[in-house]
């Protein structure tokens, strides 16, 4: 009989399927490695190794403290002025057509020419370095934001116009709620990105973080700590996704259920 | 002085080849009950927007300021679904405490409800949040737009003996909007009829029948008979209106 969710035609639970499926990964990954014995493919074992050793040296936690907070920093800047901005051109017809063309310009610069401009602009310095992975994820931001503004229930903010409910409670009361769909996405979607970004310009312009360190053990050509470094990496946006994204979700769209 | 005044000339939405509304002129006074009834689709949804202010765009004005409190019962019950009861109540009327909250619930029949969220409440059940909603506001006019439609007739003899109870402590000067000439003469002191649109005022009614008064009263039922009977012209397109859907 099947235990509790059954995930597929032969009655196995889902979670059971998942991680089998990420077992068996690691197991052909492991076999492979033995198997064919060069430093350029370190088995599983020899990765989780590698991460206890940086981990108790201290170093590693010390990077990921720094990507860390700038990737928090970046993203809290980036949801602020994304969802203000997308709010402002999803509702005002002028505020749209001024910003459009420099958001089209936004959404399709490449990453590394932001990241460039800033730190020859800014210096290569903390500033510059948050706000190049903040200027990343504003377009995407507003963008989906800006889909939520114009989808709004016209109904209901006619109920907040008649009965002249102050504006500061429209936005709380009966905007905000209408697009936390919208600003959920854009902020599974933008962890994501900055994730990903935020590496890069350590890489570029930084002499901590993880990307400063993956460019430092590329360098050696050290893929084992490269990979321990990944390992750790996946496991804090495991964990930031279990237990903040999820819940968030869970508690703003309760009254969905 | 009347405490409602409307005078418009012509409404036509942006786009719209025929005006939605002709001359529209009437005056209604302080505490008065207006019913204005006509075929679905003859503008009254829009008429009332305007007098509320939520429709600027029209030829003519309405006597209706920004300092007037205006309570409005839209056509659906219009709760945010994401508040409990309570909150949606208190949406309108921020100082509002919990026993005022309890009381005002259990005057329109929804005892214990201020918890719930209004999704988890029957159609009926939400339309009178929406109509204790219109009155926390202690309004000086009501708008209520066909809020009683398509309801049982008991269920809708009950909204009507809640409604009749709330006006009593506020005596708002009341504008009910319907296509159902049974509830308007069951409810109004007063039925301005309107034309297809472009609508026109084509009768303007008074209802002196004793109160209370039931959709299926005997009085009612002959008043509906004798305004039939003495017009059929402007009433012919009520008989098949009762079948359509309301067009906003």
């Amino acid at each position: 009989m099947p235990l509790a969710k059954t995930g597929g035609p032969g009655g196995w639970p889902a979670g059971l399927i998942r991680s089998g499926a990420l077992l068996a990964l690691l197991i052909a990954w492991q076999l492979v490695a033995l198997r064919v014995d060069d430093p350029l493919l370190p088995a599983p074992t020899a990765v989780l190794a590698s991460l206890f050793h940086h981990l108790t040296t201290g170093e590693l936690l010390h990077h990921l403290g720094v990507t860390l907070l700038r990737v928090a920093a970046s993203f809290v800047i980036a949801m602020l002025v994304g969802v203000a901005v997308g709010v402002w051109m999803g509702r005002s017809q002028l505020a749209n057509n001024l910003l459009d063309s420099l958001l089209v310009l936004m959404l399709n610069l490449p990453a590394l020419v932001t990241a460039i401009l800033c730190f020859i602009w800014i210096g290569l310095n903390e500033t510059a370095a948050v706000l190049a992975v903040a200027l990343n994820k504003i377009p995407t931001v507003i963008t989906n934001i800006r889909e939520g503004a114009r989808a709004l229930d016209q109904q209901l903010l006619q109920v907040g116009e008649v009965y002249r409910v102050p504006r500061r409670t429209v936005l709380r009361r009966i905007v905000l709620p209408q697009l936390y769909p919208y600003i959920m996405a854009s902020a599974r979607s933008g962890l994501a990105l900055i994730w990903k970004i935020v590496l890069v310009i350590e890489l570029l312009g930084r002499s901590d973080g993880i990307g400063f360190q993956l460019g430092t053990y590329f360098q050696f050509f050290d893929l084992t700590s490269i990979l321990a470094y990944t390992t750790a990496f996946a496991a804090v946006v495991f964990v930031i996704e279990a237990l903040l994204l999820r819940p968030l979700d869970r508690k703003l769209n309760g009254w969905r259920s | 002085m009347s405490a409602l005044t409307v005078a418009i000339r012509a409404k036509r939405h942006a786009g719209a080849a025929a005006d939605t509304l002709g001359a529209l002129q009437f005056t209604a006074a302080s505490g008065d009950f207006v019913a204005i009834v006509g075929p679905s689709g003859a503008g009254k949804t829009t008429l009332l927007k305007i007098i509320a202010g939520l429709d600027p765009a029209f030829d003519g004005a309405v006597s209706v300021g920004r300092s007037t409190r205006v309570g409005y019962v839209f056509q659906e019950p219009r709760l945010l679904p994401w508040l409990n009861v309570a909150d949606n109540l208190r949406l309108v009327q921020p100082e509002l405490s919990d026993a005022a909250i309890d009381a005002g619930l259990a005057r329109v029949g929804l005892p214990g409800t201020a918890c719930q969220l209004p999704l988890r409440l029957s159609g009926g059940m939400q339309r009178r949040v929406a109509l204790l909603r219109a009155f926390l506001i202690k309004p000086e006019l009501l708008l209520l737009d066909e809020p009683f439609i398509s309801l049982d007739a008991p269920t809708a003899d009950s909204l009507y003996d809640v409604l009749a109870a709330l006006r009593a402590d506020v005596m708002p000067t009341t504008l009910l909007v319907t296509h159902d000439l049974r509830e308007a003469l069951a409810l109004a002191d007063r039925v301005l009829f309107v034309s297809r649109g472009p609508a026109r005022l084509i009768l303007d009614h008074q209802v002196a029948l004793p109160r209370p008064r039931r959709r299926d009263d005997e009085a009612v039922t002959h008043a509906h008979h004798e305004l039939m009977s003495q017009h059929p012209e402007l009433l012919g397109g009520l008989a098949a209106a009762g079948s359509h859907p309301e067009a906003v």
